[in-house]
């Protein structure tokens, strides 16, 4: 029986020869993931069980992200309560304020996740891990629960469209556009359910930073996970990072696909999600003068080095528009100290930007740049959803980094060429 | 038709397509696990009545990509806490559906049914045969089963008591 990615991963990891589209297995899986928002919920679970220790101290993360530095006293307890069952538990892989980031960019960075592993996250997009060709999926408390006790998971093998890519980008694209152009023309359901693989000769041409952020949006067209082939950077990356040894499948040539979809890289231009969905995507050809109040830079999305870097290319030796809040966040603590030691930070703080600890944050709307009714902003976000960033009557408009940038600098949505002649 | 059996029976609450866990609780209230805190912010943010008209009993009903966006649990168990006895969609995003399955949370696909059924409809059905009845309507529709190995975590009243019950082996 000829296999996909997807399915070959599940079916080792379940123990079988073969799994096909629409099966019901039972998989082990080498990372239970929780965040400070998810854990709680899962910590109710896991004791309504009556188990007394989790199935491996190294195979669960607990990272605190969303709400930390915490916001409020509610917040506070969310956070104390994860630190408590991690203490209790043994949990070795536990970050907290200080040592954290954005679980998405926190768990490779430290080399959590390797290729061909089955990875669970209570948090949607967990499926970011793909990047690496690993199977990563969102699942909700219960499911990390249950991850927790036994180390397994229960999983309808899914169906996959195959994304051929081919080119390579143009300057001032990125992997957002990609994505974004991808959910644009497939809409916000039309993975429902299935595998996005991405292969093709033109994978190589896209850097760790643009896949991670590929894979990550993968749930904003419904996706059950995005997953790349693997090749020389991902080895190169996992090497890097220090992760376990990779175990690298590869789809059969005669693997069964829903749908064959080409991408030609080279083809696509700087690209926005209008509210209230990721799919109202637009390019500069058909897009009006959107003026803005916020810009935010950051997240599991492209809150990365390569993303920071793109942004600073843009603000160096220029000022924000007066008037528009620009909020940058780097990922993780290392990005942070990274951007530091680049000399990223001062251009941002030059150029009147905020800077601030690795959180979540705005994109969820928890705080650190929330907004007022009527306001718009732009965000290198994944989500623009009615009340995503704050007010139920504010505007979230999805864009990369140099997008971003560019457009805190004009004060309106703006393609970065415009400001860099 | 009214004295046919049905599992669940209730008035219809009505929404449209990709109804996104943002305004079926929004993050701001995510500093809580409190069952009825979090019911008390259900639908917020696309709809304020939703909390003042919705009865112990009711059903709602949408349309395609239910719960989409963020994993958050709190969505179904919001749902489930306002008093909802069975989601009817065209179709559910999937971490949104296991979630519902492992909480306990009725939810079942069927477009037609989704399609037809409009706010304030009585509406039931009966859970062995699939079969929704529309009882303002006067009509029935058929959703498909669900599969047997999901359909145990059902019976068993959610994923811990399934897990409780060995369905992942040995502990």
């Amino acid at each position: 029986m000829p296999m996909t990615m997807t399915q070959k991963i599940l079916a080792a990891h379940a123990g079988l020869e073969s799994v096909r589209a629409g099966d019901l297995v039972l998989a082990n899986v080498d990372m239970v993931l929780g965040n400070d928002i998810t854990s709680p919920v899962a910590i109710n679970e896991f004791e309504r069980l009556g188990q007394k220790k989790v199935f491996d101290k190294e195979k669960i993360s607990l990272v605190m992200d969303h709400f930390v530095p915490n916001k409020d006293i509610k917040a506070a307890e969310q956070c104390k309560r994860c630190r408590d069952f991690a203490g209790e538990m043994g949990i070795v892989n536990y970050y907290d304020c200080g040592e954290m980031g954005v679980e998405h960019a926190l768990l490779p960075e430290k080399g959590l996740v390797t290729a061909g592993d089955v990875v669970i996250g209570a948090d949607s997009h967990t499926c970011t891990y793909g990047a690496l060709s690993a199977f990563s999926t969102g699942v909700g408390s219960t499911d990390m629960a249950c991850g927790m006790a036994t180390g397994k998971a229960w999983f309808k093998v899914p169906s996959a469209i195959k994304f051929v890519l081919t080119g390579s980008l143009s300057p001032w694209v990125s992997g957002k556009d990609v994505i974004l152009h991808i959910i644009g023309k497939i809409g916000v359901d039309g993975a429902l359910y299935k595998s996005m693989e991405f292969c093709g000769e033109g994978v190589s041409a896209l850097s760790m930073s643009d896949r991670l952020c590929m894979a990550n949006m993968a749930i904003e067209a419904g996706a059950k996970n995005g997953i790349f082939e693997y090749d020389e950077k991902t080895e190169e990356f996992l090497r890097q990072v220090g992760a376990k040894p990779a175990r690298v499948y590869k789809a059969d040539p005669d693997a069964e696909y829903d749908e064959v979809i080409h991408i030609n890289l080279s083809e696509i231009t700087p690209t926005v999600a209008f509210p209230h969905l990721p799919e109202n995507t637009r390019t500069f050809e058909d897009m009006e003068e959107i003026a803005i109040d916020q810009v935010v830079i950051g997240s599991c999305t492209n809150g990365r080095l390569e993303d920071l870097i793109a942004a600073a290319e843009i603000l160096k030796g220029k000022k924000v528009a007066k008037g528009v809040r620009t909020i940058i966040i780097p990922a993780t603590q290392k990005i942070y100290l990274e951007a530091m030691e680049m000399g990223l930070l001062k251009i941002f703080i030059d150029a009147g930007a905020a800077v601030s600890t690795p959180t979540c944050g705005p994109c969820l709307g928890g705080h650190m740049g929330i907004l007022a009714k009527g306001e718009r902003a732009v965000a290198t976000t994944n989500r623009n959803f009615v009340g995503r960033m704050g007010h139920p009557e504010s505007e979230v408009y999805l864009a990369s980094p140099a997008v971003a940038a560019a457009s805190a600098v004009t004060g309106r949505i703006t393609h970065p060429k415009e400001v860099m002649v | 038709m009214n004295n046919i059996k049905t599992n669940v029976r209730g008035k219809a609450i009505k929404y449209g397509d990709n109804v996104d866990t943002d305004v079926i609780i929004p993050a701001r209230y995510l500093n809580t696990s409190d069952k009825k805190e979090l019911a008390s912010h259900c639908m917020e943010d696309l709809d304020k009545n939703f909390t003042k008209i919705v009865r112990v009993g009711d059903l709602m009903v949408a349309g395609k990509n239910f719960g989409c966006g963020s994993s958050r649990e709190h969505a179904p168990i919001a749902i489930k806490e306002s008093g909802i006895s069975l989601v009817i969609a065209k179709s559910f995003a999937r971490i949104f559906y296991r979630n519902a399955i492992n909480i306990g949370l009725p939810i079942i696909e069927c477009p037609e049914a989704a399609e037809e059924i409009e706010s304030g409809d009585e509406v039931g059905m009966d859970f062995d045969s699939g079969v929704i009845y529309n009882f303002t309507k006067n009509k029935t529709y058929t959703a498909a089963p669900f599969p047997p190995f999901i359909q145990s975590i059902i019976t068993a009243g959610g994923l811990i008591n399934a897990v409780k019950s060995d369905m992942f082996g040995e502990r």
